[in-house]
C-alpha cells in the first residue's frame, strides 16, 4: 500500500473514532448512518456485483432483530412468558447479562440469517430478473406478516428488550461503535473479496449468466455463498438495530419492506452500483437528504423520499461512481481505444 | 473411440419437427464437422447436446455418460464447452479479465476461488491471447472490440477453460474473408497442440473441408449423409441440398 | 394449532359453509382479476412491470370514497367517476414517469413503481389518514333487500357484493369488447406482439402506451370504486393488491385472458379459504403466501424444460 493510500485510511479511521465524541449530539444519527452504509454494502453485494436484485433483504435485517432478541432474553428469561408479560412484568438485565446477550445476539442473528439465506436462496435463485426482485419481496413481506401473527415472539406488539442499566450517553456510544466496527470490517471484507477470483465470478453471473454457465460455473453455489455472506452482515446490524431501538415491532421497524427495504436499493443507486466506495458515498448522500427533508418538508417527508426514489431510478441511474467512471475512466483504470491502437501498455 | 455418441434423438417446436432421429458420433481427439443448409436443425442439434432444452426422443453420451436430461452447468463441467452463434462475450470486462474468469474452475477446490489469480494464470492468459492474435488490446474492454475480434477472444476463453470437447457453432460467421485462414489454422492447432476434439458447425464449405476429419450433413432435420470430406463433397444428395433440389 | 384443526372440523361437518367461503372468494376474485388484466395489458404492450397496480385500486376507491362523503355522490355513481379520475392519474403518471422506463431494464421500472407506490400511499395517507374506510351501499331505494339468506341463514349474500360482480363482469366486458372491435384495441394488440413493427406500419405507439397505461389506472380505479363498497380500503392495501395481481399473472401468464379470470377466481377462493383455516390475520400473508407458492411452481415448470424463469 502506498504511503498515500495509507495516510488516506489513516485520516478515515480517526475520523470514525473521532466523529461520536466531536459530535455527541448527533451520535444516533451517526449511528443510523453506519447502519444505511452497511446495508447498501451488502445489498451491492448482490444487486450491484451479481446483478441479481433484491427487494427482500429487509427481511435479514428484521430477522436478525428477532434473532438477536430471542437470544439476548432467552439467556436469562423464558421468552413465552417474557413476551407474554409485554413490558408488565419486571425484567432486567445485570449489565453482563447486558454484554453477553448483545454479543451472542448479534452473532446468532448473522449466523441464522447466514443460513436461511442459503436455504431461501436454493429456491429463489432459480428466479431471474424481476422475477427475483418479486420474489424475495414477497419473502419480506410474509415474513413480516407471518412474524406478526406469532405469539411466542410478541405478536403485533413486537419485543421489548430490557435497557443496560448504565449511562445512557454511554449506551449511545456503545451502539455507535458496534455499528462501526462492522461496518469497518465488512469493507475490509469485501475490499478483499472483490479481488479474488471469487468477485470476478459473480461479475461473470451479473455481465451473463448464461455464458457463465455455458463455461462451467456453478454459478448457484456462487450466488448462495454470496447473498449468505451479504445476509451474515444485514443479521448482524439487524441485531444491533434491537438493541439500539430497544423496542421495535415486526411491521413497521422490523420488516419494514417499504423504508429501509427499499432505501438500501436507493443508497446503492445513487452512488453507484457494483463499486465498493458506490454504496459507502450514496448512504451519505441519502442520509443527508433525508435528514434536511424531515426538517423542512414538514409531514410531507415520506413522498419526497418516494420521489427521490423515482428520480434516481429514473434519470440519475448509474449513481455518483457511474458518472465519474463516465467522464473519467482513467480514475477507474479502464481503458478505451486509443487512436493508434498499439500503445495499450499493460497496466502494471 | 468416440467421445460424443448421440442416438435416435428427436426434438420438435410444436409441429415443426428440428431434429428426427438423429443418430452420430465424435471421434475422441478429431475435429468433426457438421453442415446443413439454414434451418436444417444444426444449432438444435448442437442445443440438445450441450443441454439448452430438453430432447424428446434419443439418448445423448458424452464419455460413455448419458447427458441429455442433465442441466447446462453440469454438462460444461464434465468438459463439454461450447461457443455460440452470436459470441457471448463480458463485455463490461477487458480481454485479460474475461480470460482469468474462463480459468477451468471445475478442476480446483471451492477454496481456490479465494485465492488471487497467480502469475501463471496470467502468464497463461497472455499465451492464449497472443495465440489468437489479441495480445496487443488485451487491456480493452472486450465491449469494444470489433465482432471478429469478440469471436476470437471468445475461442481464447474456450481454451483457457481446457476443455475435452469444444462445440464452435460457427466460427467463420462474420469474420473477414482475410481472417479466415488464420482462424482455420488456429483451431487446427488447438486441435493438434492442446489435444481438444473439435465439433464444428459450418457454414462455409471450404473451410470446413478443409479441417473436419468427418462431416454430417443434416437437411430437414435428419441425417442426409456422412463420411470424409471427400465423400460428403461429392455426395448427390448434398449437392442437391445445398442447391435446394428438394 | 387446535384452533385450525377446528376450523377445518367446520368445513366438514357444515358443507355448506364451504360454500358461502366459495361465493365470496370469486366475488372479491373477480375485482382481483380486473385489476390483475390491467397489469398484465401493461406488462404485455410495454413490458412494464407495474408495482403501483395496487395504488391505483385503493386510489380509485378513495376517489369514490371522498366525492361520497364529502358531496354526497351515490356509490354506485362513484365507479364511473373514479374511472375518469384514475385515468387522468395514469395518464398523467405515463407522461412524467413510465414513458421514461419503457426501453429501459426490467429492474428500473419495477424499481421506478415501487418508489412511485411508497409517494401514492403516503399522499393518500396526508390526504385521507390512515384510517381504514368502507362505503355503505344502500339498495332498498330500488326495491331490492340489503342481504339475502339462504340455507337457514348460514349464507348470506349482501346485495352490494352481488351489484360489485355484475360491475366487475360489465367493466371486463366492455374492456374485452373495446380490444377486439376499436381501431386503439388493434393498435394495442399490435404493438404487444412487436412494436418495432407497429412502428414502422405507421402506429403511433407512444399514443397507443399512454392510452394503455391510462386504461390500466382507470380499470384500477373502477375496481377500487367497487371494492369501497363491498370491502374496506387503507392507504396503505396497495402493496397487497399488487402482489395479487402479480400471483394471477404469474399464474396465468400473458395474454391469457380466461386464465387470468380463473386464476383470479382462484386466488380469490383460496385466499378466503385460508383465512377461514388459519384466521383473519393471516390474510395478507396468504395472499403473499401465494405469490410465493405459483412461482416456485414455475420454476419446477421451468426446470423441467431445462430452462429458468424470467
Amino acid at each position: 500500500m502506498s504511503m498515500q493510500k495509507t495516510g488516506f485510511y489513516g485520516v478515515l479511521l480517526a475520523i470514525i473514532v473521532a466523529a461520536p465524541f466531536l459530535f455527541p449530539d448527533f451520535s444516533t444519527q451517526l449511528a443510523t448512518l453506519w447502519l444505511f452504509i452497511i446495508v447498501a454494502m451488502t445489498w451491492d453485494m448482490t444487486g450491484g456485483q451479481m446483478g441479481y436484485n433484491s427487494l427482500g433483504n429487509i427481511f435479514f435485517y428484521g430477522t436478525g432483530m428477532y434473532v438477536a432478541a430471542v437470544i439476548a432474553i432467552a439467556l436469562v428469561y423464558d421468552v413465552g412468558e417474557y413476551t407474554g408479560a409485554a413490558g408488565g412484568g419486571r425484567y432486567d438485565f445485570t449489565n453482563q447479562q447486558y454484554i453477553t446477550g448483545f454479543l451472542l445476539g448479534t452473532l446468532g442473528a448473522g449466523v441464522f440469517c447466514a443460513v436461511s439465506a442459503f436455504i431461501l436462496g436454493y429456491v429463489l435463485f432459480g428466479l431471474r430478473g424481476p422475477y427475483f426482485a418479486i420474489g424475495t419481496l414477497g419473502m419480506a413481506i410474509a415474513a413480516g406478516e407471518l412474524v406478526s401473527n406469532w405469539d411466542w415472539v410478541g405478536g403485533g406488539q413486537g419485543i421489548t428488550l430490557p435497557v443496560y442499566a448504565g449511562d445512557f450517553d454511554q449506551t449511545k456510544l456503545f451502539i455507535y461503535f458496534a455499528f462501526a466496527i462492522v461496518g469497518v470490517i465488512l469493507f475490509i471484507f469485501l475490499k478483499w473479496l472483490y479481488s479474488t477470483r471469487f468477485g470476478a465470478a459473480i461479475n461473470a453471473v451479473r455481465d451473463d449468466e448464461e455464458k457463465a454457465e455455458a463455461m462451467g460455473l456453478q454459478t448457484l453455489k456462487y450466488k448462495l455463498v454470496t447473498w449468505s455472506l451479504s445476509a451474515f452482515f444485514i443479521g448482524m446490524v439487524g441485531g444491533i438495530s434491537a438493541f439500539q431501538l430497544i423496542s421495535f415491532e415486526p411491521l413497521e421497524s422490523a420488516y419494514q419492506t417499504i423504508n429501509l427495504g427499499i432505501f438500501m436499493v436507493v443508497c446503492v443507486l445513487l452512488g453507484g452500483k457494483g463499486t465498493l466506495w458506490g454504496p459507502i458515498v450514496g448512504a451519505i448522500m441519502f442520509q443527508i437528504f433525508k435528514e434536511v427533508t424531515w426538517n423542512y418538508f414538514l409531514g410531507w417527508q415520506w413522498v419526497a423520499l418516494g420521489a427521490l426514489i423515482v428520480v434516481t431510478v429514473v434519470y440519475f441511474q448509474d449513481g455518483l461512481m457511474g458518472w465519474l467512471m463516465h467522464k473519467k475512466p482513467e480514475w477507474f483504470g479502464v481503458r478505451v481505444e486509443s487512436k493508434d491502437d498499439t500503445v495499450a501498455e499493460p497496466a502494471e | 473411440m468416440s467421445i460424443i455418441e448421440v442416438s435416435g434423438v428427436s426434438k420438435s417446436y410444436g409441429g415443426v419437427k428440428a431434429n428426427h432421429d438423429i443418430s452420430m458420433s465424435v471421434e475422441k481427439g478429431g475435429i468433426t464437422g457438421l453442415i446443413g443448409p439454414n434451418g436444417s436443425g444444426k444449432t438444435t442439434l448442437f442445443n440438445s447436446i450441450v443441454g439448452y432444452h430438453p430432447i424428446d426422443k434419443g439418448s445423448i453420451k458424452f464419455e460413455g455418460k448419458e447427458i441429455s436430461r442433465m442441466q447446462v452447468p453440469q454438462i460444461a463441467r464434465l468438459g463439454l464447452l461450447r461457443t455460440f452463434q452470436q459470441t457471448r462475450i463480458y463485455s463490461a470486462m477487458n480481454c485479460v479479465d474475461n480470460m482469468l474468469i474462463s480459468l477451468p474452475i471445475r478442476k480446483m477446490r471451492f477454496m481456490d476461488n479465494f485465492k488471487r489469480n497467480t502469475p501463471e494464470d496470467h502468464e497463461r492468459a497472455d499465451r492464449l491471447l497472443e495465440f489468437v492474435g489479441l495480445y496487443e488490446k488485451r487491456f480493452l474492454r472486450a465491449g469494444s472490440l470489433s465482432f471478429g475480434q469478440q469471436k476470437l477472444l471468445e475461442f481464447a476463453m474456450a481454451l483457457m477453460n481446457e476443455p475435452t470437447v469444444l462445440l464452435l457453432d460457427e466460427p467463420t460467421a462474420g469474420i473477414n474473408p482475410t481472417l479466415i485462414n488464420g482462424l482455420i489454422d488456429r483451431l487446427k492447432r488447438a486441435n493438434s497442440e492442446f489435444g481438444i476434439t473439435l465439433f464444428i458447425i459450418e457454414h462455409n464449405m471450404r473451410v470446413i473441408m478443409n479441417m473436419a476429419d468427418s462431416i454430417y450433413c443434416l437437411a430437414h432435420g435428419e441425417m442426409l449423409a456422412s463420411g470424409s470430406a471427400d465423400e460428403v463433397q461429392n455426395d448427390q444428395r448434398v449437392i442437391d441440398a445445398y442447391l435446394g433440389a428438394h | 394449532m387446535d384452533q385450525i384443526l377446528g376450523n377445518i372440523d367446520l368445513l366438514i361437518q357444515f358443507p355448506v359453509v364451504n360454500l358461502k367461503i366459495i361465493i365470496d372468494g370469486i366475488m372479491i376474485g373477480a375485482l382481483f382479476a380486473l385489476a390483475a388484466y390491467g397489469l398484465a395489458l401493461v406488462w404485455g404492450v410495454m413490458n412494464v412491470k407495474n408495482l403501483a397496480q395496487g395504488d391505483f385500486v385503493i386510489g380509485g376507491g378513495y376517489v369514490s370514497w371522498w366525492l361520497a362523503t364529502t358531496y354526497g355522490l351515490h356509490p354506485l355513481l362513484g365507479v364511473p367517476v373514479a374511472f375518469v379520475v384514475m385515468w387522468g392519474i395514469g395518464w398523467l403518471t405515463y407522461k412524467l414517469v413510465i414513458s421514461r422506463v419503457i426501453e429501459r431494464d426490467l429492474f428500473t421500472s419495477l424499481l421506478a413503481t415501487f418508489g412511485l407506490a411508497i409517494m401514492y400511499a403516503q399522499i393518500m395517507n396526508l390526504l385521507f389518514g390512515s384510517d381504514t374506510q368502507s362505503l355503505v351501499l344502500d339498495v332498498s331505494a330500488l326495491g331490492l333487500q340489503n342481504n339475502y339468506y339462504f340455507a337457514d341463514g348460514l349464507i348470506d349474500l349482501p346485495a352490494a357484493k352481488v351489484i360489485g360482480v355484475i360491475l366487475a363482469a360489465i367493466l371486463a366486458t366492455g374492456v374485452i369488447l373495446f380490444m377486439k372491435r376499436s381501431r386503439m384495441g388493434q393498435a394495442i394488440r399490435a404493438t404487444a406482439q412487436d412494436a418495432r413493427a407497429a412502428r414502422v406500419l405507421g402506429i403511433d405507439t407512444e399514443k397507443v402506451y399512454a392510452f394503455t397505461f391510462s386504461l390500466n389506472s382507470a380499470i384500477c380505479g373502477a375496481a377500487g370504486a367497487i371494492i369501497v363498497m363491498v370491502w374496506v380500503i387503507q392507504p396503505f392495501y396497495g402493496i397487497t393488491y399488487s402482489v395479487r395481481a402479480f400471483v394471477i399473472v404469474t399464474a396465468a401468464g400473458l395474454g391469457n385472458l380466461p386464465g387470468v379470470i380463473a386464476a383470479g377466481l382462484g386466488i380469490g377462493a383460496a385466499e378466503q379459504y385460508g383465512s377461514h383455516i388459519f384466521g383473519i390475520g393471516y390474510q395478507q400473508a396468504i395472499a403473499v403466501m401465494l405469490l410465493l407458492a405459483v412461482l416456485v411452481y414455475r420454476l419446477l415448470q421451468q426446470r423441467r424444460n431445462r430452462q429458468v424463469l424470467q
